[in-house]
């Protein structure tokens, strides 16, 4: 194992430019402790966000070597080959400084999309009983588990060709919606995520359920309401 | 172009595709027989000159290429190119009949 | 670029694929259609066609026509079945399917050929 490593960190807003640092190469060291030691020895001016370090709230998010990923729950070991590290912000948005991005966009995208729950009836006051074995529940459930952390809308080429697409966890989150059985905004939502803005510019690349650090499958969603916003169009619901 | 409109195009992009799943699928199978010791005019015109079945075959292929790949090139250069707005619709239609035009033509060529 | 470290994948190739040959298809269809439409001049301006067509190199190309459209079919079938069936473990498998089917069709044509 080397002694050190050459980590290359994107420094300056989106016209800024790669700087290199040398970095004590250490067992079991992620990328997360190679940009805090950067941070608290090198370089004090350096900006990048976390806050769990366990892989839980997504706030590390960031581009390692050309991929999104979270730096926290990346081993140096794995992605450093011939000990080089290349650190940007993440992809598809915009750059506030170094390696911290706006996600602005991506949440006003999530909105959107309809991406929040709207209750149904009001005035009923009893609990809602959903079978957690119906196919609804379990669609629900294969994607229920995003953090919103960005990283799939990072991976994804449609957003970066299109900038009015929703994107792949706006679209997953519409998903898990439509198929709440609670949820009372069925068709305006299906609605907000069709066209080519919508579901319908997924071209399935599957770059956003290869890089899903949850293991959420957002093409499969998009999938899902594809044949969703088909059934509506050919009822002229939509 | 409004939400509505461009399903419409997604719908029309995946129906057409499955129209020439079953046409290509004939297509390959037929060519690949025809091009057996050779190919000539009168070989092909043989099999094809006033059979009505391969006129609608061939008509239906080249209506449904023309509308897939119009439809198709039209995202390619939203994506590739930039190109967006009226002019790019213009173009996709200008695609489309074009291919149906020059389909239609060699059609008729072979086939009445 | 960068962003091709993070395109290296299968389904991202398989787009790529199924973007490339569609767009090389629709570039060969005018001349497709207007070759054929040379029957309208009668069987003999076909043929004089087709005998210019019997050169090796033009039967090469048109073998690598018949690779693309074979895989633009297959390309296309395997995003019909993931969009419109539900998810299953075995659609991964789609795009080795459409590959072989691809190579399958274009050698079966070029063995007709040679």
């Amino acid at each position: 194992m080397e002694q050190s490593l050459s980590v290359s960190v994107w420094r300056g807003d989106a016209r800024g430019a790669f700087r290199e640092y040398r970095v004590p190469r250490r067992e079991n060291q992620t990328v997360l402790d190679v940009v805090t030691w950067i941070q608290r020895r090198l370089d004090s001016s350096l900006a990048y966000r976390f806050a769990c370090r366990v892989g839980m709230c997504g706030s590390c998010a960031m581009t390692v070597n050309g991929v999104a990923r979270w730096t926290c729950r990346t081993h140096v070991s794995r992605v450093a080959a011939g000990g080089r590290l290349e650190l940007a912000p993440l992809a598809n948005l915009p750059v506030i400084r170094d390696l911290v991005c706006d996600l602005e966009p991506f949440f006003e995208k999530w909105q959107r999309a309809r991406g929040r729950f709207e209750p149904a009836a009001p005035e009923r006051t009893e609990f809602a009983v959903v079978a957690p074995q119906t196919p609804e529940r379990r669609a629900v459930d294969a994607g229920i588990e995003c953090i919103g952390c960005a990283v799939c809308y990072a991976s994804c080429d449609v957003v970066a060709w299109n900038p009015e697409y929703l994107g792949p966890a706006a679209l997953n989150r519409a998903w898990t919606l439509v198929n709440d059985v609670r949820d009372g905004a069925h068709g305006a939502r299906l609605a907000a995520v069709a066209g080519g803005a919508g579901c319908h510019a997924c071209h399935t690349h599957m770059s956003c359920t290869e890089y899903c650090p949850k293991g959420i499958a957002p093409t499969a969603a998009i999938a899902g309401l594809k044949r969703l916003t088909l059934r509506a169009w050919w009822r002229g619901e939509l | 172009m409004s939400a509505r409109l461009e399903t419409r195009l997604w719908v029309a992009q995946r129906a057409s595709a499955a129209v020439l799943a079953v046409l290509v699928a004939v297509h390959l199978v037929t060519i690949v027989y025809a091009v057996r010791g050779g190919l000539s005019a009168a070989e092909i015109l043989a099999r094809l000159d006033g059979h009505a079945g391969w006129f609608l075959f061939y008509a239906a292929f080249s209506l449904a290429a023309a509308a897939h790949g119009a439809i198709g090139l039209r995202v390619v250069a939203q994506e590739w190119l930039g190109w967006r707005g009226r002019s790019l619709d213009v173009a996709a239609v200008v695609v489309a009949l074009l291919l149906a035009a020059l389909g239609l033509r060699a059609t008729w060529a072979l086939t009445v | 670029m960068s962003t091709w470290r993070a395109r290296n994948h299968p389904a991202w190739w398989a787009f790529l694929v199924h973007r490339l040959s569609g767009v090389l298809l629709a570039a060969f269809l005018p001349l497709h259609f207007w070759a054929l439409a040379q029957a309208l001049d009668g069987a003999a301006r076909l043929d004089a066609f087709l005998r210019w067509s019997e050169q090796p190199l033009v039967k090469a190309a048109e073998t690598g026509l018949v690779l693309l459209l074979a895989a633009h079919l297959t390309g296309g079938l395997r995003l019909l079945a993931l969009e419109f069936l539900a998810w299953r473990p075995w659609q991964k498998s789609l795009l080795a399917a459409a590959a072989g089917m691809s190579f399958a069709a274009a050698l079966v044509f070029a063995l007709h050929v040679v």
